[in-house]
């Protein structure tokens, strides 16, 4: 568990430098805020800035599995990627922002990577948030197999014209002792670091959450409130990390600064 | 390490590393576990894996080396394949237990948030398959990966064991050879649903079979080398090497390890003993060997006799510790996973471990003292603890 006991560090270490600096927060609400260094990465999205600037549309597309979803009639305008389009074309008002999601729950690393010129036909998109590795997990993928599908199918999309975020697993508390997600959530980190692209760390940002008993994830009832809240958060912290890293903010409404 | 071939001492080293090692096995299985910040594989490459299985072949040659030598090939097989019986028996308990507690959660974990997650009970929707699978080895949920490999490294430990005491150097040579072989074709048994074994029997029976030739005589050989000045020096700088490397990944900012660097060691395969794991754990034997001598007075002290005592009677202690992990986390997820508790918790577990090992000394005693029962020679099935 080595990737526990790092974020475990980075949680530590951010937490006091919050408390100390007194930092800014990258996302509101207050509730669910996300330290700077925890979501924002050194990876930038030059496609995403390109196209933003020459046309001011932004096609983005969601590529995931069962945890990109919810259930339910309004599942699909409640889950994250929803959320993201909400957010951005909230932020960004002059730019034409649209996200499409395309999930299939059940799918490995290694399935996905083999439909990315599909995804990229059918698309068009200036970037691709692939949400992977909960899967692989479940089913003790071998990590190097993984890493092998993570680092053809993002060379994949950056060879058909775009840009990526890497998105890893959800911390679900309740699991860990059946889910060893540590070891593809290591291998998630240095395929993004290889192919510079930036990772949406998903299982740090809800850890960070548990810690700061944001969100209570223990949390056994059927509570689709819990999961809808959780998604709006990621979808906001998403957007967040989108402007960023591709360089946004001077498209960002005077409102939304 | 000495080789105790003709002595009847026990190397009381084995079994208080093999002690610790089941410890640090333990803390390392429960999740998110703050405690699991002081456990080696936090400091290099190698972890409490690499000792268990080294120590398991070193002590099962010493055992059932003596019994070949005085019973025959056909006594000292039968004892180790009944060894390897008694380990699969304790794999399926382990098994049982895993399968309580997903059962446990299924019924009770209903969070939409995690419908995802909760694939993982789809085992239990096809029991057929599952339970066969776990019968056949191949389904192994996590952190049940250990004794799959030591019931495969045993059953075929008597022909091994028959040739490291007719030729230990030609032994290990082909030992090494399979090791080499594995990796250049990637040999590896098939687990259920997909994939491969994730400890590689055929990687990681370098390490038995190592263990196995120390204690049948190549730890004699071996001496002049672990004492030699050299040994030690080149031991100390990878180890030194080691803690770099491990520090790069508790601190974000990559810049202590070069790229090149990088490309050259990673990944570093657990699955098939990479050579950086191997040689780290040759390093911390050798220093070990160095300044923990096998007459080491603290040896006989009450301050280690714990960690001895759960050396002693490894195959109990680990299957304990493999339920108080699972027990452990569900007190963390059920009650509170605070830091303190995360501390209790991994002491109370400890604890645990400590009282039953010494209650299986005391039945042990029991039942060698009883009347009627076989007269054992000397200190043989106990010496360096358990095969």
């Amino acid at each position: 568990m080595r990737a526990h006991v790092a974020i475990g560090l980075v949680a530590v270490v951010l937490a006091a430098a919050c408390l100390v600096a007194g930092r800014a927060l990258a996302v509101d609400p207050p509730s669910c805020a996300v330290p700077d260094n925890l979501l924002f990465v050194d990876n930038n999205l030059n496609r995403v800035a390109a196209a933003v600037a020459k046309q001011r549309k932004l096609a983005i597309a969601v590529f995931g599995t069962g945890s990109s979803t919810l259930t339910g009639t309004d599942g699909p305008n409640q889950a994250y990627p929803a959320r993201l389009g909400e957010a951005l074309n909230q932020k960004l008002s002059n730019v034409m922002v649209r996200v499409a999601s395309r999930t299939k729950a059940g799918q490995t690393a290694d399935i996905m990577r083999r439909s990315m010129t599909d995804l990229l036909r059918d698309e068009k998109p200036d970037l691709v948030i692939w949400q992977t590795g909960t899967v692989d997990a479940i089913r003790r993928v071998e990590v190097d197999e993984f890493r092998v599908a993570l680092d053809t199918g993002v060379e994949a999309l950056q060879a058909g014209g775009a840009d990526v975020i890497l998105m890893n697993m959800q911390y679900s508390p309740r699991t860990e002792s059946m889910i060893a997600v540590g070891p593809y959530v290591d291998e998630m980190r240095a395929v993004a670091q290889l192919r510079d692209v930036p990772q949406f760390d998903r299982f740090a940002i809800m850890r960070y959450w548990a810690d700061e008993g944001a969100f209570d994830f223990y949390a056994t009832g059927r509570d689709t409130g819990l999961a809808q809240r959780v998604h709006d958060c990621l979808g906001r912290a998403l957007g967040a990390l989108v402007v960023e890293s591709g360089h946004l903010q001077s498209f960002v409404n005077k409102t939304n600064r | 390490m000495h080789a105790p071939v003709v002595t009847t001492g026990r190397d009381l080293r084995l079994d208080l590393f093999r002690g610790i090692a089941l410890w640090l096995i333990y803390l390392d299985h429960i999740p998110s576990n703050v405690v699991s910040w002081i456990t080696i594989r936090n400091f290099g490459f190698s972890d409490a894996t690499e000792i268990f299985i080294f120590i398991s072949g070193y002590t099962a040659a010493f055992v059932y080396g003596r019994a070949m030598r005085e019973r025959g090939i056909v006594v000292a097989g039968a004892r180790i394949l009944r060894r390897a019986w008694q380990i699969y028996v304790a794999h399926i308990f382990l098994f049982a237990i895993y399968m309580a507690e997903i059962s446990y959660v299924a019924t009770s974990f209903d969070n939409p948030l995690y419908a995802e997650e909760m694939n993982i009970l789809d085992f239990l929707k096809q029991p057929d398959m599952t339970i066969v699978q776990a019968l056949l080895l191949k389904f192994k949920p996590v952190n049940m990966d250990i004794l799959p490999l030591y019931i495969i490294l045993l059953l075929l430990f008597p022909p091994v064991l028959w040739l490291l005491q007719r030729a230990p150097t030609w032994a290990l040579g082909a030992s090494l050879a399979l090791y080499v072989l594995t990796w250049q074709f990637g040999w590896n048994l098939p687990a259920y649903p997909d994939g491969t074994w994730y400890f590689n029997p055929f990687a990681w029976q370098l390490l038995f079979v190592f263990g196995a030739w120390c204690a049948l005589g190549g730890a004699k050989r071996l001496a002049p080398v672990l004492q030699s000045k050299a040994t030690t020096a080149i031991a100390i700088l990878y180890l030194g090497f080691a803690f770099v490397i491990a520090l790069s990944w508790y601190l974000p900012d990559q810049a202590i390890v070069p790229h090149w660097l990088e490309d050259l060691i990673y990944p570093i395969d657990k699955t098939n003993l990479d050579v950086l794991r191997f040689a780290h754990f040759l390093a911390l034997a050798a220093l070990t060997v160095r300044f923990v001598p096998r007459t080491w007075p603290m040896l006989s002290s009450w301050v280690l006799y714990p960690a001895i005592l759960c050396g002693q009677h490894s195959l109990e202690i680990f299957c304990l510790g493999v339920f108080l992990s699972f027990a452990g986390h569900f007190a963390l997820v059920e009650i509170s996973g605070a830091f303190w508790m995360q501390v209790v918790i991994s002491l109370l577990g400890i604890i645990a471990m400590i009282g039953t090992a010494a209650l299986v000394t005391w039945y042990k005693d029991l039942e060698g003292r009883s009347p009627g029962s076989r007269q054992k020679p000397p200190d043989a099935d106990l010496a360096g603890g358990e095969a």
